[in-house]
């Protein structure tokens, strides 16, 4: 007990030192703490304190891929596939094509037609998993002939998750470069289990744009309107944006918004109001030329997510790729529109599960509620301590400092959060960091009391309680472990903050007390016991 | 200098003797907090519900709460929850979950804000949708079990099972008066709720193991005494420690209710909670479990319950000889 080595204390001392200059940076006003970053070599750790949203302002959105869409989409598809198969095989069909919700059914009654087509259908299924390692996990359709020649296609369960999959993967994408595009914030964009995307943007406080930029999925098609007497399986009725009503629109389209390679906010010449440019890559721009040329005096649609803009009559031939589009803007519509033109459609429907956003000012007021309780919690505590203890308690103290600077050290070197119940956790560990301390010294009372001398009683009261501390903070660390995991969002923080603190706590009470109260042993040689 | 001492020193309370007082109160609480939450039940956030919560600040410093309350009726949404909390101006508006799922959550959330208009700030908007809410039910419910399933098998390994079964049962017991103090406080229960439960069971069990520890170390020591009177020396023996510790947690929780803000409240009132609960339940609850275990008084029965050491050996005790 009494021997600490000169190696030990200096390891530990040195450990303190190091502890405090990485908390340096978090503790300096934000310029000076910049305009030293500036000098410092980029690998050392000068980070600070990763404040939660609930701290610093912002918003968090939680979008989720509605599968349903998907499969419907997929659906669809599965039955323009199946039908241009059967088209290019000249195969006419007894009822058409059915569609149910999971997939098609065809009836091909006829025997040589059937075995000439099925296995051209079967290929429309693909192979699932990754194809260049061979490690198919499935297939994305699944076929059952039943007799008289009727044969059910269904999309698979693994066709559909591969499809949710490639939503997200591809959603996330847009909606980076929507963001990015925006201004100068720096979002958190990552997919959160199957089929979510968690988006967080510190810092934000009207959220109505940035619900905007990330619910819109911005599908553009320049489509025909449809021609009077045509075939009712040709067009369908879709509302207009500036008008109540609906009008007939072909189902064909003419060129779509994959086509676009820029897109510009700009003011129209003739009447002054806000509109959008936008450029056709070239295939874009000779089928969009073409069509016109060949439909002068028709109407065309320029229909965004379902919704006619506007039909303009076609005047004269557009070749060149370029246009416009004109509607009931303002600036900023005009503007919101090209940044989601130019960072292209979503592949499916977001939709929003959760969403919290949290006002600068709340935040501030949860930082400042948050450090007067720690400096009122830690007040109390360490007087108290002093009352109890005078001596030890200033080594209990010293430690419970150390151990505080020991937490934000490590919250810095892993860039772990800090959220208000992160603080909340911290105030809290401040309470239970001195139980270990007081079961030492407790401990050491008893030992003294039966009637060992000082030096017997130091030592048996560490060692005692050794086994004690490490039993009842095994306990507290499987709570926090366990909050880690199946905690959400600023609760984790907490989780963080309390698994950490009781980590530290056993290194500063135990090893720290025990050098400071073997150093002040060794240099006051006590002949009674201080507590 | 003269130090403070709160516990009495060298205390010879009979604490077991408390058991035909303690058991029957505490099987009471316990039932009386099953019948509040049936009955009441706790007042959920919109974590749990799902919904739409928005906390706003009047930029007048006065806020006009009837006002708000009329624009549940006004935009034939259901009933709003409004609520001043802090100073005059600020209020928050609770509204649970709608038919509609996530869509109406949101168009809901811009009616909202456009009828209260600019004369408020908004400083928090949440919206919770039907699926991610029954998730934090289910994870939250989940993170509580396996803890108290994890902690279970530590202590199997560490003890023996009979105090496995005593620090288990004195953390249901805490569990359940502490959903029985949501019930009736009808404090918000929310995730952070659920870390404070966490919380209370990690420090119930805390509490149970430093008493449970010194039990072990006493039946070796004291291989004749009855088990009664060995479990009131060794809770004698830690109390000035329980006290203590009691205390200081105690402090830091206070700091936090009274200064540490609105939105950490409820948790902070529930810890306090846990920890007279967790104390009381250490002493009174856990302990005495060990003897209906061991079988009664008989010294015999008693060194039933420790003469297997297996992994159950403290560093303490190798220092022994």
């Amino acid at each position: 007990m009494l021997r600490f080595a000169p190696w030990k204390v200096a390891s530990i001392l040195i450990g303190t030192l190091l502890a405090f200059l990485l908390v340096v940076p978090s503790l300096l006003p934000k310029d000076t703490r910049e305009a030293i970053g500036r000098s410092m070599p980029s690998w050392l750790p000068y980070r600070v304190v990763v404040l939660g949203l609930d701290l610093q302002g912002g918003a968090h959105v939680l979008l989720e891929v509605d599968s349903a869409s998907v499969l419907r989409t997929q659906v669809e598809n599965l039955r323009d596939d199946v039908r241009r198969v059967l088209r290019d095989e000249k195969v006419s069909l007894s009822g058409g094509i059915g569609l149910q919700q999971r997939g098609v059914t065809v009836r091909i009654t006829n025997p040589t037609d059937r075995d000439r087509v099925l296995p051209k259908l079967q290929a429309l299924s693909q192979p699932i998993g990754n194809a260049l390692t061979g490690n198919v996990a499935g297939h994305s359709l699944d076929f059952n002939t039943t007799g008289e020649g009727l044969t059910q296609i269904t999309v698979t369960d693994a066709g559909v998750a591969d499809k949710v999959h490639r939503a997200i993967t591809q959603s996330i994408e847009v909606l980076r470069r929507r963001i990015d595009q925006d201004g100068t914030t720096e979002p958190n964009i990552q997919q959160q289990g199957n089929d979510r995307i968690l988006v967080e943007v510190p810092g934000l406080q009207d959220t109505t744009k940035l619900k905007e930029l990330l619910g819109t999925t911005a599908k553009l098609e320049f489509r025909f309107n449809a021609a009077a007497g045509a075939d009712p399986g040709e067009f369908e009725m879709l509302p207009q944006t500036d008008q109540p009503g609906l009008i007939p629109i072909e189902k064909r389209v003419i060129v779509q918004g994959e086509d676009l390679t820029d897109a510009q906010a700009g003011v129209d010449t003739n009447s002054g109001r806000p509109d959008i440019n936008f450029t056709f890559n070239i295939r874009g721009g000779q089928r969009f030329g073409q069509a016109t040329a060949e439909n002068i005096g028709r109407q065309f649609a320029i229909v965004l997510d379902n919704k006619v803009i506007s039909d303009p009559v076609i005047q004269s031939p557009i070749p060149g790729g370029k246009g416009q589009i004109t509607g009931n803007y303002t600036i900023e519509t005009a503007n919101n529109l090209a940044v989601l033109l130019r960072a292209g459609a979503l592949p499916a429907k977001l939709t929003i599960a959760e969403e919290r956003t949290v006002g600068p000012g709340l935040g501030q007021d949860s930082i400042d509620a948050g450090k007067r309780a720690a400096y009122v919690g830690a007040a109390l505590v360490l007087s108290y301590m002093l009352i109890t203890y005078g001596t030890f308690g200033v080594f209990a103290n010293v430690a419970l400092a150390v151990h505080i600077l020991l937490i934000f050290a490590s919250m810095v070197l892993l860039g772990a959060t800090l959220t208000l119940p992160g603080i909340a956790g911290i105030v809290l560990t401040i309470g239970m960091a001195v139980d270990a301390n007081v079961l030492i010294y407790e401990r050491i009372r008893e030992e003294n009391h039966a009637g060992r001398s000082i030096i017997a009683s130091l030592d048996a009261g560490f060692t005692r309680a050794f086994g004690t501390i490490v039993d009842s903070n095994v306990t507290m660390f499987v709570a926090a472990l366990i909050l880690y995991l199946f905690g959400s969002g600023s609760v984790r923080g907490f989780a963080v903050s309390l698994g950490l603190g009781i980590l530290t706590s056993i290194i500063t009470a135990v090893t720290m007390t025990r050098m400071m109260i073997a150093l002040w042993f060794r240099y006051r040689r006590p002949t009674k016991l201080p507590i | 200098m003269k130090l403070l001492r709160l516990a009495p020193e060298n205390t010879k309370f009979g604490f077991m003797r408390f058991r035909r007082f303690s058991y029957p109160f505490s099987a009471i609480l316990s039932i009386l907090s099953i019948v509040m939450f049936l009955g009441v039940g706790m007042n959920f956030g919109i974590d749990f519900s799902g919904g739409i919560l928005i906390e706003m600040r009047a930029k007048s410093g006065q806020a006009d709460l009837s006002l708000l309350r009329g624009l549940g009726e006004k935009l034939n949404i259901g009933a709003i929850e409004v609520q001043g909390f802090g100073t005059e101006g600020d209020v928050s508006m609770r509204l649970g979950a709608l038919a509609g799922g996530d869509q109406a959550l949101q168009s809901t959330v811009s009616k909202l804000k456009a009828a209260v208009g600019d004369g408020y700030d908004f400083r928090r908007v949440e919206t919770v949708g039907p699926r991610v809410s029954g998730e934090l039910v289910q994870s939250g419910t989940l993170g509580v079990v396996i803890s108290i399933l994890a902690v279970l098998m530590y202590l199997w390994f560490r003890f023996e099972w009979q105090f496995a079964v005593g620090a288990v049962i004195a953390t249901m017991h805490d569990l359940l008066l502490t959903v029985g103090f949501f019930s009736v406080t009808q404090l918000e229960f929310n995730t952070t709720s659920i870390a404070a439960i966490l919380t209370i069971v990690g420090y119930s069990l805390n509490e149970a193991v430093v008493v449970l520890d010194r039990i072990r170390e006493m039946m070796r020591k004291y291989k004749k005494m009855g088990i009664a009177d060995m479990i009131d020396l060794s809770i004698n023996a830690v109390l000035p420690r329980t006290i203590m510790t009691a205390t200081t947690v105690f402090l830091a929780l206070l700091a936090l209710v009274l200064f540490g803000g609105e939105v950490i409240r409820s948790f902070s009132l529930a810890m306090m909670w846990g920890i007279f609960v967790g104390t009381y339940s250490s002493i009174f609850i856990c302990t005495p479990i060990l003897i209906y275990l061991g079988g009664g008084y008989s010294s015999e029965s008693q060194t039933a319950v420790c003469r297997t050491q297996g992994p159950g050996r403290t560093s303490a005790d190798r220092h022994r000889h």
